[in-house]
Parts: C-alpha cells; sequence; structure tokens
C-alpha cells in the first residue's frame, strides 16, 4: 500500500545533490559493488545507492569505487588486515540476484573490519519500483547499526517548485520525491502560489496553501488515494498549517477576525479554537512533540520574534531575544532543539537553539535561507537555499558541521518540509 | 460630482518615474497574466477597465483628477496610479502615497457601485507565511485610508501574496523594492 503513490520508477534525480561542505571525523567505509547474478540491464546500483546515503549523512566517507584494495563479495573472500591496513572500519558487501525479470533478491553483509565479524546481515526481495527504496532501508540499518540513530534515508522530502517565464503562466508544483531527490511526484499542479506543506504524522497526507481559487485556503490531500479536503476558506489569511503529533488537528493562521492570529483545528469535527489573539502579526505556529505547546513568529514587540504559548491557548513567552528578525521556528524530536530563520540586514541565516541554555549557533550563511525542517532522527536539517539567486534546498547536519545542496534543473525549490519515519 | 484640477507637474513626474505600473509590469509579463486571470476566475465584467484607456489627446504635463466613472482608465488621471509602495517589514504608508490612496477613496465613495481587491506584496526577504502576514496588514493599511473617505466595507477586499509574486524578479535593494506593495485591482461590481 505504501508504494502505490511512487509506481512510476523515475529514472533520474529532479534534485541534483551537490556535498557542500564535508565533515571531520567522519567514518571511513567500503561499500564494494554488489554482485550482479543474472541479466538486468537498467536495475538501480544499490551499492552506489548505499555510498551515496551514506556520504549524503556526514557521518561517513565511503571510499571512492576505483580506490577500492578489493572487492569481495563473500564474507569467505574478505581480507581483513588488507582493510585493517587501509584504515577502513567498516566495510559493506552484497549480491542483487535476479530471480526471473522485475523480480531480483538483495542481499548485503555489514562487517566489522577490526573485530573481524559480520555485524549485520539481510536478504530483501524487490522489483523494479522498490528496489532504490530497499536500498535506502539497506543504508538505514547499517547508519543505526554503526551510529546507534535510526536512519532517515528510507523517507520522504516534500517541497514546492515554482517555474516563472517571461510571457508564460507560471508554474507551481507540490511535489514528494525520496531524500536523494529521485522518484518525485507531482502532488499539485497549479498556476497560482502554493504554499506551506505539512507531512501528517503517519506520512500518508499533506496539508498545504493553494491559492488556486485566487484567495489562500488550506486543503488536506491523501498521497495515496489522492482525495483531498479544503479544511478552512475564511476571508483573509489561510495559512502556514501543520499537524500536531497526535494527527488530530492542525494549528495554522486565520485573520478572519481582520488580524493574523493562531488557531486549533479539530479534523474530525471541524471546530475552530483561538489560540492567540494579539494586534501584531502572530503565524508559523510548530507543535511541540508532546503537542502540549505550539511556538510561533509574533510582531508584538515590533520586529518577528519566537514566542511559546500553550497547545489550549494562554499567555505566550518570549523564546528569542538575540537578534532582530527571528521567524519560522520548529522544535526538535527530542524537544531540546529550536530550529528557525534569524535575519540580521539583507541576510537571512538557518539558526538553532538549545532550549534549555538558550544558546544560540547560526548554522547556514545565507543570503537568503529559510524554511528550517528537522530529519525525523534529528540529525539533519533541511532548508530552502538560494544558489545565484535561483531557489535550491539544502541540508545541514544540526552540528552546522557538514552541508549539501539539492538543486533542481528547471526553476525554484522552495519550502521543503522532511516526512516522518515509515510505519 | 466633478473634481477637475491640474496636479502639479512636479509631483506627476515624482509619483510616474517612481512607481509607474506600466515601467513595474513591463519587467514581467508574467504578471500582466496573472492579472487578467484574476478577472477572469472571480468572474467579473471587468473588460477594458484596466485597459490602456484609449486616452484622447496626448500625454498632458500635469495628472487630471476627476472621479468620475470613466476617470479609473484615463491614463492621464492621479488614479491611473494604482500601486501603494512600503519599507521592509514595515505597513506604514508614506505621506506621499497618503494623498493618492485618498484620491482613490474618494473615488470609490463617488462610485460605490465600483470595487477594488487589494493585493498585499512583500520582498522575498525573510520567511514566507510572516511575509504573507505582513503583506495582508499592509492591505489592511491601504484600506483603513480607504475606508476613511467614506468609502462602504463591502466595496473594499483583501488578499494577501506574501512574497509568492513579485512584479521585478531581482534579488537587489531596487527588485525589493518594487514588490513591496499593495495593487488596486478595480472591479465593477
Amino acid at each position: 500500500m505504501l508504494m502505490a503513490l511512487f509506481l512510476l520508477p523515475a529514472a533520474q534525480a529532479a534534485l541534483r545533490v551537490e556535498i557542500t561542505k564535508g565533515a571531520d571525523g567522519a567514518v571511513p567505509i567500503a561499500v564494494v559493488p554488489f554482485e550482479l547474478l543474472g541479466n538486468a540491464a537498467n536495475t538501480a546500483n544499490v551499492s552506489d545507492i548505499i555510498a551515496a546515503d551514506l556520504q549524503r549523512s556526514g557521518k561517513f566517507s565511503p571510499i571512492e569505487k576505483s580506490k577500492l584494495i578489493a572487492t569481495p563479495k563473500d564474507l569467505e573472500e574478505v581480507n581483513y588486515k588488507l582493510w585493517r591496513i587501509a584504515g577502513v572500519d567498516h566495510l559493506v558487501i552484497g549480491k542483487l540476484k535476479v530471480l526471473k525479470p522485475n523480480q531480483y533478491e538483495v542481499s548485503f553483509r555489514l562487517i566489522d573490519v577490526f573485530k573481524g565479524v559480520q555485524v549485520l546481515g539481510y536478504q530483501f526481495a524487490a522489483n523494479d519500483n522498490s528496489l532504490r527504496g530497499i536500498s535506502h532501508h539497506v543504508s538505514d540499518l547499517i547508519y543505526e547499526k554503526i551510529t546507534g540513530q535510526k536512519g532517515a534515508f528510507d523517507t520522504k522530502i516534500a517541497y514546492v517548485t515554482a517555474e516563472r517565464k517571461q510571457g508564460v503562466q507560471p508554474s507551481y508544483k507540490l511535489q514528494v520525491a525520496d531524500t536523494d531527490g529521485y522518484n518525485s511526484q507531482t502532488v499539485l499542479n497549479s498556476t497560482q502560489p502554493i504554499m506551506s506543506p505539512s507531512w501528517s504524522p503517519d506520512g500518508s497526507q499533506l496539508a498545504y496553501v493553494s491559492f488556486e481559487k485566487r484567495k489562500p485556503e488550506i486543503y488536506v490531500q491523501n498521497l495515496y488515494s489522492q482525495q483531498r479536503d479544503k479544511v478552512t476558506s475564511f476571508a483573509g489569511i489561510n495559512g502556514a498549517p501543520v499537524w500536531s503529533p497526535d494527527g488530530k488537528k492542525l494549528a495554522l493562521t486565520l485573520s478572519k477576525k481582520g488580524n493574523p492570529d493562531i488557531y486549533v483545528l479539530t479534523l474530525a469535527t471541524k471546530k475552530l479554537k483561538q489560540i492567540t489573539k494579539h494586534w501584531g502579526i502572530d503565524t508559523e505556529p510548530s507543535w511541540s512533540p508532546d503537542g502540549n505547546e505550539i511556538v510561533f513568529t509574533s510582531s508584538r514587540t515590533g520586529k518577528p520574534q519566537i514566542y511559546r504559548v500553550a497547545a489550549s491557548g494562554g499567555s505566550p513567552k518570549r523564546l528569542t531575544f538575540e537578534g532582530r528578525y527571528n521567524a519560522s521556528p520548529e522544535i526538535s524530536s527530542d524537544g531540546r532543539t529550536l530550529i528557525f530563520v534569524q535575519g540580521e540586514g539583507n541576510v537571512f541565516k538557518i539558526a538553532s537553539m538549545d532550549l534549555q541554555s538558550g544558546y544560540v549557533q547560526t548554522l547556514t550563511e545565507g543570503p537568503l535561507d529559510e524554511s528550517p525542517s528537522f530529519s525525523p532522527n534529528g540529525a539533519m536539517i533541511l532548508y530552502a537555499s538560494t544558489d545565484k539567486f535561483k531557489g535550491v534546498l539544502a541540508a545541514v547536519s544540526t552540528d552546522g558541521r557538514f552541508k549539501q545542496k539539492l538543486v533542481l534543473s528547471e526553476g525554484d525549490v522552495r519550502e521543503p518540509t522532511w516526512g516522518p519515519f515509515r510505519k | 460630482m466633478k473634481l477637475t484640477k491640474i496636479v502639479s507637474a512636479l509631483m506627476l513626474a515624482g509619483l510616474l518615474s517612481a512607481c509607474s505600473p506600466d515601467n513595474v509590469k513591463d519587467d514581467d509579463a508574467a504578471a500582466d497574466n496573472q492579472q487578467s486571470e484574476n478577472q477572469n476566475a472571480d468572474g467579473a465584467q471587468t473588460g477594458g477597465l484596466n485597459g490602456d484607456g484609449n486616452a484622447d489627446g496626448t500625454a498632458l504635463s500635469g495628472a487630471t483628477v476627476s472621479y468620475e466613472k470613466s476617470a479609473i482608465n484615463d491614463v492621464n488621471n492621479v488614479l491611473a496610479e494604482k500601486v501603494i509602495y512600503f519599507d521592509f517589514d514595515s505597513d506604514q504608508i508614506s505621506a506621499d502615497f497618503q494623498e493618492l490612496i485618498a484620491h482613490h477613496g474618494k473615488y470609490l465613495a463617488a462610485n460605490p457601485d465600483m470595487s477594488v481587491r487589494l493585493e498585499g506584496h512583500a520582498d522575498e526577504r525573510g520567511s514566507r507565511e510572516y511575509n504573507v502576514a505582513l503583506a495582508h496588514r499592509r492591505a489592511q493599511s491601504v484600506r483603513r485610508l480607504v475606508l476613511f473617505q467614506g468609502v462602504n466595507a463591502e466595496q473594499v477586499s483583501i488578499i494577501s501574496y506574501g512574497e509568492e509574486k513579485p512584479v521585478a524578479l531581482g534579488h537587489d535593494d531596487e527588485a525589493w523594492r518594487l514588490n513591496r506593495r499593495v495593487e488596486l485591482v478595480y472591479e465593477a461590481r
């Protein structure tokens, strides 16, 4: 059922990944090209996908294929001494067996070179549609075994693309893709702006804002059935929808009383509760992981700053004090870190704040970075950036040490949001 | 009610050079398309309202002020200027534009069968949803001044596009200045 949306095997990535800043201390790992048993001309290259995943995490530095000192296919062929001398900590070997056309068996082994033992080994059934996903799943297993943290390669990202050309109607698309940019699928296509996608916690639905009726309205769309419901269409702003952690509510921004305020909509009953009430701008709500609090952007002191309020309403407490422009907050899944956009003059960067100590760290260089979103394991932050003024997606490790860009070949890409772990 | 006078050439020159809608729109044909789409989608009968008016005679050295219904199509009328510009992260209306908005308010008061849609916009800096809220407040600021002239509230609607529909596609101070705006889009009711 999960694969229903992603039936079309996309041969190429819509987004090209560029590593822009490598991390020191990445773990050296050798991913040996998997042995192909049988004839399969155009299958995805499982070992290349795994190596690229591990590289993109910033925690591993896979050895280039041309520099591998050996290419063992089986456990018995591994010369541990040789790999130890080469300074390789871990080795991945495996096979892709073609059982019949479009029916494969993928097996892999993760080997700890210093202990001289296999520490992980699995076998999966696959076909052309599932092979990339299974490769990402293998990356997740390897990542978790070595780092102790759950991998997030086999997850999805959503984002908005915009193409504007002289004399041509603009084209806006809401898209979903694998985390390496492959398998991009268009969820909505419009000549009018699309904004603020938000994943349901189970990954089956997206909430978003569409201007297709020449006014902003909030929709909820099921990614598998493609059924969608208009959830708000009040006068004025209908914006910034974000799913509660239990999946039952949306926090959102409405200006139906004249001024932008935060509301919570219970999806089953369509009951609306006003959370903030202030003459300033209140927008960009985001839930704490326990669902008890909402952080949001407010101009109540003149310039945008980040506040926190009980999800049932009450009096907001200001969280950011450094900098004149702090907006677009999101809290990590462990509840410890706040990420947001910090602006100074014409430069807007992604920053993080330790919620306990209040320590603020800028993670990116700007000049126009926005829309930060945590990976589900909290290791990376996906955000919108610019490359020679073209809108691109970028990712930075939570500690700021590792950076990469995801560049769309045509048009601008923006407002990325990282989906949840697969259930 | 017919009020006609010649506005000083100095003021006109300032207004037109700073923010002629023709200059702005030429930068971006897509914006023109959107404007006509908007009218179609809303089902409003707006034929000719935003055309170039085919005004008789040659351009005058000063803008006329007339609140007759057809004046909205007159390129030489002060009402030809239909864009209000703002400072960064501000919804305050400068003195220059207060006078222009007052003219539009008087026109709407004199023509209760006309309505205007105030489309708020922001430049690309800062976060997107905050910019939607900011541009909404810019449109609200314009609305307040329009209503001050005795216009029916039903004649004035607001939509905020935030930074989603720039007229200038550049990424510098000049493009940002042109994008921080409220556009007045007229419709017959």
